[in-house]
């Protein structure tokens, strides 16, 4: 066979990919990788095959000739999730057209990838790591199925890591492959290991350089072969400093293509041009890549430093950096700091026979001293997360190693699944739960938001969870949760049911849940900082004892309600009418909007929103109790929360400055009056035409002498008074282009910045919601053009008018958001849509209605009866089951 | 002897024509498809040809017979169904082994009396290979692409039992043809080779293709290139493409394994496209001038027809391909 024939790599899609020596550089599409791309990881878990076909497409599209596929996640079915994604790149031409590289660390994936692919594709990747026979066999299936095969440099000594060692390896391999599998010369790739330089450790200063070397020794004496790999993970001490990363890439396939290497897996993103390198970086990372001086690490990190463009310098205390390595990774992980974290890892890991007694060992101990101080009141939640990043980002670090060797598995205290329940898109308690139970080495399966039952059922049981943990925020996600319960019960589950979020309880618990789930005992849980208490007593050794004690609490819970509930005395819907609130009308207290209809806001100044934010509630997120700006002063949290608070400043000049949020309203004023317990509203002041309805629940409770039982349809002019009366809605978001930053921190382990921006980004709503009622008093509707407030007076409300929110104590029907999305015609205009829980979505959004009469007054509805449900639900033109599931929560 | 890998060297060898075609013209009825074996079965069994190895052998014999008198170096046993999942609609997944075992049998045993008259001409067996009907890239639900109605471990465990009984019975090469999906005749090689190590016996294996449409690919998408590439990993005699178009509709795609292939190539065009009432109208002679541009260009290795063909056909392409070299197999 000629040479050109035998150097020839012929891969096939529905096309043909014919690699020669001619040829460029084969860059191997990497998206399609659980294990390297959160969002696709993301996409599989929720199983939105739909989206990660986009993703297989995008890159087709973008150039890739040839996809690699990996599914190794623990947290789904990798064998299944291969085999369904690769049947439906089947059956879409424009993704098929290119060879598959099926890439695993299992051969239960590989081989049921290799059964889905007509055409040529490649194997990614077998090793000598467990011997000979094992390798052989895999190999003349490999050939048997027909496909290319990536050859690891590993061997059952471990992974080479010297010049040596992979030329050794790589030869061994080669020469067992071609004589005894009889295995095509130019059907085998090899991959001799793309390791980090620039780590700090003297040893890893020829990683770049015994890469060079090798690939050309391979390309030279090895017919035939290919030389392929993994190129960003020669960076990885640079992560966070993009431009270097980039440069360091673009520089290292400069010179490893040079020596023959004529495929890869490359980032297209994470690529800067050779030529385009800045001459001073390109010198200093080539200094690295090719070992050509002593101090080239360290030269290079400070230049890195000051490229990052960040230029602040500070001064750090870096003393600690002087104790042994378990101690700094103690102190790293209870102060949160995770610069050096790669390095002490790797040090440590070279102390240990095995990597995953790092996880096991110092970093167990370290996040021990976390947990303690977090249960004794030490440590707060913010700090806690922050520990966590650190926590995390040592472990991915350990990965790749433990992944490495067999049977890594990480022992763990137990398995927890969390989900926001179906139609609820509320995460941030979820994720905080999620954080601190990971801290106290528990698995935690995150199964995200708007997470149907089935799914966490199915979850469930595949995974072998030992808790299920459901969190919501809006009311109709307490009656969802009923809902897992009885299927959790008809699935024959006994696993512990926790229960959280802001508008759960331990009544509705008690109450409505507990007893739909039998086999198993249910618990709410208050807070994040009660989660691991409760975890451990559902699981430990005094379960029984603990379940008991839970079961007496909550039957009391349930007879105390009982009797509270006989001796609350409610009023029927028609005695309650009777005793509405009478305003008395004038003309002059309604005032005409100098704008009717609807008015439209794109992209407002987010700069003009942070002085109307309302920071008390934003502490209470992060479980700081007190009222702002006293709580930087509190002699307990004080010190955490001005931390806290100089972390979200810093953040929050940055989602101004570089907009990373943007901010949409709609806001709309129409003519509107009073039928009973029903507001008309207008399309125009003819008041001919009935555009949409307020529909108002009035309360029932019995009041004292004197005080009425309000409606929000008592605060506007009766038709029958003649008097023309008008009515304001509004949505406003601040929730779009929170996606990508939310992904951009999960991708680098960042909860504790995740969490931050999402709960910034909630008070900015807030914030946006009071501004535009402003705007809308003095400007648009114009009834308070003189007004003078201080932001404080802004919070406390002190301003004529109000703003009741569907789902919100003086209007706690959710379905009224469809009219007034629909009246606004807000999910076109704002980009706001609703789940079928009638939560918005992005979550970051508020809506309500403008009420403008000086009387109008904030009110809590308190407890309905059916008669009043029957009643609007004929109203609204409903069922009174349908209404009945929606209300459940304020019904008697 | 020679074995037919020199053989291939030296000439270009004739595959027989179409199966179906000449079944056909014998007119039969119901029982005769049930005749002997299968007289209480259940469900109708007329038109499931591969049964007729059963129960009218002596109409098999006497096709591969008028076969090797028209001149056809290779013939093709009548098991083109002969896996239970092609068999599987007629409920008759226990007779495949019978049905490959005797199919070969007697189509051997022919070819060895027309051997024994001419021993300077061998004959050839090729056990016929089909696709079933079943496709493992393809879901058979619009509404569910993820979906397959067979899987390759099916395909593998149906292959295998047939191409066992195939060699059981006598066959000199294997000839997996009338490949629409890539997968399913990948299923079929791996079937092969793993029978062949199991029993430490290696015959030649041919292979191929059906573009299906002008646009020159596969009913799964493949091209011609792709294709090949896909089959490659198996050291085969030939790979070549067979059925749905005419031979003058098939010649773009045969120049491409022609400059491509490493193997030998072979064709087995039908008798132009069917008509209106599923019948090939395309005449010897019209089939020989379209076959003869193929052996001026050189690009075959062995030549034969599929559907619409008959010995006639055979005799034509035959005689025409007397006076032309093989086509020059680069390397191995």
């Amino acid at each position: 066979m000629s040479d050109q024939t035998l150097a020839t790599l012929k891969l096939s899609g529905l096309e043909p990919l014919i690699v020669t020596p001619q040829s460029n550089f084969v860059n191997v599409g990497e998206r399609t990788n659980v294990t390297g791309s959160r969002a696709f990881l993301r996409m599989i878990k929720e199983g939105d095959f739909e989206a990660a076909l986009a993703v297989a497409r995008d890159q087709v599209e973008g150039g890739a000739q040839i996809i690699d596929i990996n599914m190794d996640e623990g947290m789904i079915d990798g064998k299944e999730a291969m085999v369904k994604f690769l049947n439906l790149i089947a059956s879409e031409p424009d993704i098929a057209r290119v060879p598959i590289m099926i890439d695993s660390s299992k051969w239960e994936i590989i081989e049921a990838g290799l059964k889905c692919i007509q055409g040529k594709g490649v194997v990614n990747s077998i090793s000598l790591k467990e011997g000979e026979e094992n390798f052989i066999q895999q190999a003349k299936k490999i050939k048997r199925y027909g496909a290319a095969v990536i050859v690891m440099a590993f061997d059952e000594d471990g992974q080479a890591d010297s010049y040596e060692r992979r030329i050794e390896i790589c030869q061994r391999s080669y020469d067992i492959l071609v004589n005894q599998v009889g295995f095509p010369q130019n059907d085998i790739i090899f991959d001799p290991n793309i390791f980090p330089v620039a780590t700090g450790m003297e040893e890893h200063n020829n990683n770049a350089l015994d890469f060079f070397r090798a690939t050309k020794w391979i390309r030279e004496n090895l017919r035939g072969a290919h030389v392929s790999g993994g190129v960003s993970n020669v960076s990885f001490s640079f992560r966070g400093n993009d431009k270097v990363r980039e440069a360091m890439h673009a520089a290292f396939l400069y010179h490893a293509i040079q020596n023959g290497m004529d495929m890869g897996i490359v980032n297209p993103t994470m690529l800067e041009v050779y030529s385009d390198i800045d001459k001073e970086l390109l010198e200093h990372v080539e200094d690295v890549l090719l070992n050509r001086r002593a101090d080239a690490t360290e030269r290079l990190l400070e230049l890195a430093e000051t490229v990052k463009g960040d230029g602040k310098k500070r001064e750090v205390d870096l003393s600690w950096r002087n104790v042994p390595v378990n101690d700094r990774l103690a102190h790293a992980l209870v102060k949160g700091i995770v610069e050096f974290i790669d390095e002490d890892v790797e040090e440590a890991r070279q102390q240990f026979t095995r990597p995953i007694e790092v996880i096991e060992g110092p970093l167990m101990d370290g996040m021990n001293i976390v947990g303690d101080l977090f249960g004794s009141g030490k440590m707060f939640l913010p700090q806690v997360v922050k520990s966590a990043r650190v926590m995390k980002k040592a472990v991915a670090y350990l990965l790749p190693f433990i992944e490495a060797e067999k049977n890594g598995v990480r022992s763990s205290s137990g398995k927890i699944l969390m989900a926001t329940v179906k139609g609820d898109v509320h995460d941030i308690g979820k994720n905080i739960v999620g954080v601190v139970l990971g801290c106290n080495n528990y698995e935690v399966i995150d199964m995200g938001v708007m997470v149907p039952f089935e799914k966490i059922i199915q979850t469930a049981i595949e995974e072998k969870v030992d808790v299920i943990g459901l969190s919501g925020l809006i009311t109709p996600s307490l009656d969802e949760m009923v809902t897992v319960a009885k299927e959790m019960e008809r699935a024959n589950l006994s696993i512990p049911l926790m229960i959280g979020g802001a508008t759960t309880s331990k009544v509705h618990t008690a109450v409505k849940i507990d007893q739909h789930y039998t086999k198993g005992q249910t618990i709410h849980v208050l807070d994040a900082s009660r989660a691991v208490t409760v975890v451990e007593s559902m699981l430990g050794q005094k379960k029984e004892l603990f379940v008991n004690e839970l079961k007496s609490e909550y039957t009391r819970v349930r007879e105390h309600h009982e009797k509270h509930r006989g001796a609350k005395q409610l009023l029927s819907i028609e005695a309650a009418r009777e005793n509405a609130l009478k305003i008395n009308f004038k003309q002059e207290d309604c005032v005409a909007p100098k704008k009717l209809g609807i008015t439209q806001f794109n992209n407002y100044p987010l700069e003009e929103l942070v002085p109307y934010i309302d920071w008390t509630p934003f502490f209470q997120t992060w479980e700081l109790h007190g009222r702002y700006p006293n709580i930087l002063q509190d002699e307990i949290v004080g010190k955490e929360a001005t931390k806290l608070f100089a972390d979200a400043q810093e953040m929050l000049n940055k989602i101004v400055k570089e907009k990373w949020l943007e901010a949409k309203a709609v806001v709309g004023l129409f003519p509107a009056n009073a039928i009973g317990d029903d507001i008309e509203i207008y399309s125009s002041d003819e008041r001919t035409q009935v555009a949409n309805f307020q529909h108002s629940l009035r309360q029932q409770t019995k009041k004292a002498a004197g005080q009425p039982n309000i409606a929000l349809s008592d605060f506007i002019a009766p038709k029958a008074s003649g008097i023309k009366d008008y009515i304001g809605g509004f949505v406003v978001t601040t929730g779009i282009g929170l996606d990508a930053h939310v992904e951009r921190f999960e991708k680098d382990y960042d909860d504790y910045n995740s969490i931050l921006i999402k709960a910034l980004a909630d008070r900015l709503a807030e914030a946006f919601a009071e501004r535009m009622h402003e705007v809308v008093r003095k400007d648009i509707w114009g009834y308070a053009v003189t007004e003078v407030l201080s932001n404080d007076d802004l919070i406390k409300e002190a301003y004529r008018g109000i703003r009741p929110a569907p789902g919100y104590p003086a209007c706690p029907d959710h379905t009224e958001k469809r009219g007034l999305f629909e009246l606004l015609n807000a999910t076109e205009l704002t980009g706001v849509s609703l789940t079928e829980s009638l939560a918005m979505l992005p979550a970051s959004s508020v809506s309500g209605w403008y009420f403008g009469h000086p009387e109008a007054k904030y009110f809590g509805l308190g407890k309905i009866t059916e008669d009043q449900v029957a009643d609007i639900a004929k109203r609204k033109n409903e069922s009174f089951e349908v209404m009945q599931r929606w209300l459940s929560s304020v019904m008697h | 002897m020679k074995t037919i890998q020199e053989i291939i060297k030296e000439r270009i060898l004739i595959l027989d024509g179409a199966m179906g075609t000449m079944i056909q013209r014998h007119k039969l009825e119901e029982e005769d498809f049930r005749k002997g074996w299968f007289e209480d079965h259940p469900k109708s069994l007329k038109g499931n040809n591969d049964l007729l190895s059963l129960t009218r052998p002596e109409i098999i014999r006497e096709i591969h017979s008028q076969y090797f008198e028209a001149g056809a170096d290779i013939a093709e046993t009548n098991t083109f169904s002969g896996t239970w999942i092609a068999q599987a609609d007629y409920g008759l997944e226990k007779f495949v082994y019978d049905i490959n075992y005797h199919s070969a049998k007697l189509a051997k045993e022919v070819a060895d009396e027309w051997t024994a008259k001419d021993p300077d001409k061998p004959r050839f067996v090729a056990g016929s290979v089909g696709p079933t009907n079943r496709t493992a890239s393809i879901s058979p639900d619009v509404n569910d692409p993820g979906f397959r109605g067979i899987s390759f471990d099916e395909l593998v465990h149906a292959y295998k039992e047939q191409v066992n009984a195939l060699m059981d019975g006598g066959v000199d090469i294997l000839l997996v043809e009338t490949i629409f999906d890539t997968l399913n005749a990948k299923a079929a090689l791996f079937a092969i080779d793993e029978v062949y190590e199991e029993r430490g016996v290696k015959l030649p294996i041919m292979v191929s293709g059906t573009i299906t449409d002008q646009s020159g690919r596969t009913l799964t998408g493949q091209t011609t290139e792709a294709f090949l590439i896909s089959i490659s990993h198996m050291p085969l005699l030939t790979v070549g493409l067979n059925c749905a178009l005419g031979a003058s509709m098939m010649r773009p795609y045969l120049q491409v394994l022609d400059q491509k292939s490493t193997f030998g190539v072979s064709a087995h065009p039908n008798a132009g496209l069917p008509n209106e009432f599923g019948k090939y109208d395309e005449t010897a002679e019209i089939m020989a001038v379209q076959i003869k541009d193929f052996l001026d260009e050189g690009l075959v290795n062995i030549i034969g027809g599929c559907c619409g063909t008959t010995p006639e056909h055979i005799k034509a392409i035959a005689d025409l391909a007397k006076n032309y070299k093989p086509r020059e197999i680069k390397e191995v």
